[in-house]
């Protein structure tokens, strides 16, 4: 069993040591600052900007819409339908769709696209990611709600204050750091994502200046790079997996940090 | 407009707030956040048939030209011919998840008995964060690190020493010397279930009744029996449930995949041979798609037989789950 532990974090070891290895050697300054040269794609000047920049809007954009669903979606789990069998189904069908490959709303977004006449563009990566992030964000929000303790609840309504007021004004801040954890947990997920943006983001060299325009995003820089028959090019691949997994460690530290320090309205 | 009938709630922030208490409007905004958010839930719960109904009708065109034992059961696939036979990457699907599963479930499951039964709290505290982190990991990255670590160790290390010891099977006959290929592809996946695996499966050992080892323990079985024959045999629904969640993740799992196996139209037939899966097909073509009559809807009808899939396995293993981990 604890050969089965050792081979299991082993593996996340020997990924990081792999992925930093590799990358270390290909990053500077300029593949953080730049975008594409003419060239770029032959090992010549230029950098990542476009991709990093495009991957932020992408899982931004679809952490805000989804959060505009997912938080009223969790609070009416717990408010209003708390052991419901509506509420049960709910949360089955929720953690179903968490299960529902990547690339499925990669092509299901793709269906809203044609539908919208849309073409490929930063809003249909971010619609497609939002279902994405849904469930996560939702469910991870639900736990944090159940948290609360009853009695802050039912003191919150011994004041006279209706289940919205207890939902919105106290719920929300003891359950604040919870809540965060979700939308961070949800915005990494979006990240790293490249299935679902393939069909709907497309990709660009350029920073994406419009909703309308399409919009590059980190998972797939690092696969179209790893694709050219270059060396040097496919470094830069290596360098751009190294930035990605940076930035999803980066933010799982950070939630947990920040977790810790919100707690201003947390009563304990 | 100032309300002054009301209660003075605590500072908050400095500022002093009363709660109102002009009852019949405060009353109406509660019923209509209930509408709303009510609203909100039920559109979320009905997502996946909508996804559904939504590829399915994409895909009706293919549903009608071919029929579905030929777009199932055939290997013939040329798309400008019209032929879409999706035999060939059903079964590159099935190997590279057999293959996956395989590798993934004794190690996920050891691993998760240590840590519920076994571990001491500090290794637990440790060893949890760890495994979310690589749960956390985009799937691009494991694809690199399988390209970088695992094909060549697959090409140099893996196959021969295989195929000498096992090379009578044509389970492990190498046609395809690269590395690139089923078993690749299953020993990324692998890693890249163990952390579903584990955290549904410990936390499933986890919510066996304390009451059970105990009894168990006091009959004078040591550890092991009582995991063996206790702890496990009434976990056993919910480490299933565990292990198929793992499975379908690992069925729908798209890049990683994609850059590791091979991507050679062709039912493998040994471990070392190159595969093309469901989810690599549509995620190599989407761009063409367009271009050539039928081959959208053959694609997205793709997409809904992993989603059907996907769906089945997922929805029963919630359902144990849910039954399983209900407190009380």
């Amino acid at each position: 069993m604890i050969a089965s532990a050792t081979v299991v974090l082993g593996s996340l070891v020997l990924i990081l040591a792999t992925v930093v290895y590799k990358g270390i050697s290909a990053l500077n300054l300029d593949m953080l600052t730049q975008v594409p040269k003419g060239g770029y794609y032959l090992g010549e000047e230029g950098g990542i900007l476009n991709a990093i920049v495009g991957s932020l809007c992408l899982a931004g954009g679809a952490m805000a819409l989804s959060l505009v669903f997912a938080l009223p979606i969790a609070l009416y789990l717990q408010f209003y339908a708390a052991r419901s069998r509506f509420a049960e189904l709910a949360r089955l069908a929720l953690d179903v769709l968490w299960g529902v490959p990547s690339i499925v709303y990669g092509a299901f977004g793709f269906i809203i696209m044609l539908w919208l006449g849309m073409r490929a563009s930063l809003l249909g990566g971010i619609i497609a990611l939002a279902f994405l992030e849904l469930p996560i964000m939702v469910r991870g929000m639900d736990e944090a709600i159940a948290m609360v303790p009853p009695a802050l609840k039912e003191a919150s309504y011994a004041l006279g204050a209706t289940r919205l007021e207890t939902a919105a004004k106290v719920a929300v801040r003891q359950a604040a750091p919870g809540l965060l954890t979700a939308v961070l947990l949800a915005f990494g997920r979006g990240i790293g994502d490249a299935a679902s943006v393939l069909f709907t983001a497309g990709y660009t060299d350029r920073l994406p200046d419009s909703l309308l325009s399409p919009a590059a995003s980190l998972p797939l820089a690092v696969f179209f790079q790893l694709g050219t028959p270059f060396p040097a090019v496919q470094e830069r691949a290596y360098a751009s997996a190294l930035v990605l997994t940076a930035i999803v460690l980066g933010l799982s530290l950070i939630s947990r940090g920040l977790a810790r320090r919100l707690n201003k309205h947390v009563i304990s | 407009m100032e309300d002054t009938s009301g209660i003075l709630l605590p500072r908050i922030r400095g500022e002093r707030r009363w709660l109102s208490l002009a009852w019949p409007r405060r009353r109406q905004q509660d019923r209509w956040a209930r509408r709303s958010m009510a609203l909100l839930t039920l559109a979320a719960t009905l997502l996946v048939p909508v996804i559904a109904v939504a590829l399915f009708l994409r895909a009706r065109p293919i549903l009608a030209a071919v029929p579905l034992k030929d777009l199932l059961l055939s290997t013939a696939w040329h798309p400008l011919k019209g032929e879409f036979g999706f035999y060939p990457f059903i079964m590159g699907t099935l190997w590279v998840t057999g293959v996956a599963m395989v590798l993934a479930v004794p190690p996920s499951l050891l691993t998760a008995i240590y840590l519920a039964e076994y571990a001491p709290a500090w290794f637990r505290a440790v060893a949890k964060p760890l495994i979310d982190l690589l749960a956390g990991i985009p799937s691009v990255v494991y694809g690199v690190w399988g390209m970088l670590t695992i094909v060549p160790l697959v090409e140099k290390t893996v196959a021969p020493v295989l195929n000498r010891a096992l090379g009578v099977l044509g389970l492990f006959r190498i046609d395809n010397p690269t590395g690139y290929g089923v078993l690749a592809g299953g020993l990324v996946l692998a890693v890249m279930v163990f952390p579903i695996i584990i955290a549904v499966a410990e936390e499933v050992i986890q919510a066996v009744p304390q009451g059970l080892r105990e009894a168990s323990l006091a009959l004078g079985a040591t550890r092991w029996q009582t995991i063996r024959n206790v702890v496990l045999r009434r976990a056993w629904p919910g480490v299933m449930a565990a292990v198929v969640l793992g499975l379908s993740r690992a069925f729908g799992e798209t890049m990683a995949v994609l850059m590791v196996v091979g991507n050679v139209v062709q039912v493998p037939h040994s471990v070392f041979d190159a595969a093309y899966p469901l989810t690599a097909l549509i995620a190599n073509n989407y761009g063409e798609m367009m271009s050539i009559p039928l081959y959208d809807a053959a694609l997205l009808g793709g997409a809904l037989i992993l989603l059907l899939i996907v769906l089945a396995f997922n929805t029963a293993s919630r359902l144990v789950l849910v039954r399983f981990l209900k407190p009380g």
